[in-house]
């Protein structure tokens, strides 16, 4: 029955900055254990559309359900029951300072689902293994740890507490290449083991490809083409075709403001 | 027409920032109330608000005590009342001087130190990433220092009050002469609970000021570096203001005839 309806659900959703028009009417389906990426250009409201979803950010319009239950204007416990249910990789890891790398990773089964502190560690140490840190790591902080570290325990956070749904935003910016296909491969193989449902969002159009099963395209607030992965270099969408090749000239107009 | 709309757009934003600073005081208060608490986080905001801002604080309670008994002393001359020094200065540290050199000490300090702090996790995203590790940012971060500053400030006060008179009672016996035993009979002589009461209450309100100011301008820091200086500057100057503020309001409550 569960299995029939799409994991995540967006139908008609809308979000205005002032009189910027971020998202104008988003329809998306995400079904389960499906792993679904979003590419656009900056500032095209991808991270707003992540925000929207875990309800840090209020639509102005529009449905967004997981597992059929709204999330825009729910109450507070619905809205913790869901995000329960989703972990988050942040573009910069957004590792909190104040903390070690294993306190930054056990925060989710301390806090929120009131683990001990020694099992908490435990699993975190499991976790960070996992994404290929040793224990020597786990003590360390936050500022001692290099890019390519910090995105690791980001994803050992994320899939902590064996999350139903991860959303991955911008998983190899800043990266080389060689860390950003490390990090491709840890979202695959974490998404995999999980059985989880995975929404990214990415420019990069390598790491895209190797992390969906399909493609969205948000543009000018809304999706205008979503596909399988395979399908996307045949694509007959002016749009489309101009971003994963990366060119100046096409319908696409960047604002260069000052 | 121009002037009188820019006048109205400035008293609009005005009544906008006091309504969103009322909300975000009434959210915070419900966190403070409704469990769960992070005690561990309350204590460890109570170590730094309290015991680490009693050397500054000491510091300018001292001098504040020991400047005050040598101006009124030579101030006092002019009219053959320099008797009135101890009661002057205990008066004047235990009403005003302590609870508002206190509150503006610590608001450089502590206020400054809060935005920064939570500015830096609002714009890197930490306070995002509290939310979806199903972790109350307002409770993990806010509540712990409301309930810090407000505990917090009235025993540094206290401290404050006697470091401040202490200082009076140095220069007034060394410096200008007085007989110790006198100066110390003249500074209990017309104290009154209501004086010392008085300024532990406006020491828990400045605190309380304090540590919301710091929180509400780290909290809705935007923009990077520039967006944390910024909010940095607005809690020290807005808590500054406010305890000014509030300080004429709280004495005319407690002695305005």
């Amino acid at each position: 029955m569960t299995e029939n309806r799409p994991k995540i659900r967006i139908r008609g959703l809308v979000k205005r900055f002032g009189k910027k028009v971020v998202l104008n009417g988003v329809d998306l389906d995400i079904g389960y254990r499906e792993s679904v990426v979003i590419i656009g250009g900056s500032g095209t409201g991808k991270s707003v559309m992540l925000k929207c979803i875990l309800g840090l950010l209020a639509p102005e319009a529009g449905s967004i359900q997981v597992d059929g239950e709204e999330v825009v204007g729910a109450r507070r416990a619905v809205r913790e029951r869901i995000s329960r249910k989703i972990g988050m990789l942040f573009q910069g890891a957004a590792l909190f300072d104040s903390l070690s790398v294993w306190e930054n990773v056990a925060f989710g089964l301390i806090q929120a689902e009131g683990m001990g502190g020694a099992q908490a560690r435990k699993i975190a140490e499991e976790k960070l293994a996992a994404v290929g840190l040793g224990k020597e790591v786990a003590i360390l902080s936050p500022a001692e740890l290099s890019g390519g570290m910090k995105k690791r325990v980001g994803l050992a956070r994320a899939i902590a507490t064996n999350p139903e749904v991860i959303f991955f935003d911008e998983p190899t910016t800043g990266l080389d290449p060689i860390m950003s296909d490390v990090i491709n491969d840890l979202v695959v193989k974490s998404v995999k083991e999980l059985g989880a449902t995975a929404l990214s969002i990415t420019h990069d159009m390598a790491s895209a490809r190797k992390i969906a099963h399909r493609i969205a395209m948000l543009h000018a607030g809304r999706i205008i083409w979503a596909g399988p992965v395979a399908a996307i270099d045949h694509v007959d969408n002016a749009y489309v075709d101009q971003f994963i090749h990366g060119r100046a000239e096409g319908p696409i107009k960047m604002e260069v403001r000052a | 027409m121009g002037f009188l709309a820019a006048v109205g757009r400035i008293f609009l934003h005005f009544l906008e920032a006091i309504g969103r600073v009322t909300r975000f005081t009434g959210t915070a208060l419900f966190h403070c109330a409704v469990p769960p608490y992070y005690l561990a986080h309350v204590g460890r905001q109570m170590l730094e608000i309290g015991y680490f801002s009693l050397p500054v604080v000491g510091l300018t309670a001292l001098f504040t005590g020991m400047v005050l008994a040598l101006q009124s002393y030579t101030g006092f001359a002019r009219f053959s009342a320099e008797g009135a020094v101890a009661t002057v200065v205990v008066l004047s540290v235990t009403r005003e001087l302590g609870p508002v050199i206190a509150g503006l000490m610590v608001a450089g300090r502590i206020g400054a130190s809060m935005a920064a702090e939570i500015g830096t996790m609002r714009v890197t995203e930490q306070i995002d990433a509290l939310s979806t590790l199903s972790t109350d940012p307002f409770k993990y971060l806010v509540a712990p220092r409301l309930i810090a500053g407000l505990t917090m400030l009235p025993l540094l006060v206290l401290v404050a009050d006697i470091i401040g008179v202490f200082g009076g009672y140095l220069v007034g016996t060394y410096k200008l002469g007085f007989n110790p035993a006198t100066y110390l009979k003249r500074t209990e002589e017309f104290l009154e609970a209501m004086d010392v009461i008085s300024g532990l209450v406006k020491a828990g309100v400045f605190g309380f000021i304090i540590s919301l100011m710091g929180c509400y301008h780290g909290y809705h820091s935007r923009g990077g570096a520039q967006g944390v200086g910024a909010a940095t500057t607005d809690a020290v100057v807005s808590a500054s203001i406010l305890i000014l503020v509030f300080n004429y309001a709280i004495t005319e409550i407690f002695f305005a005839k």
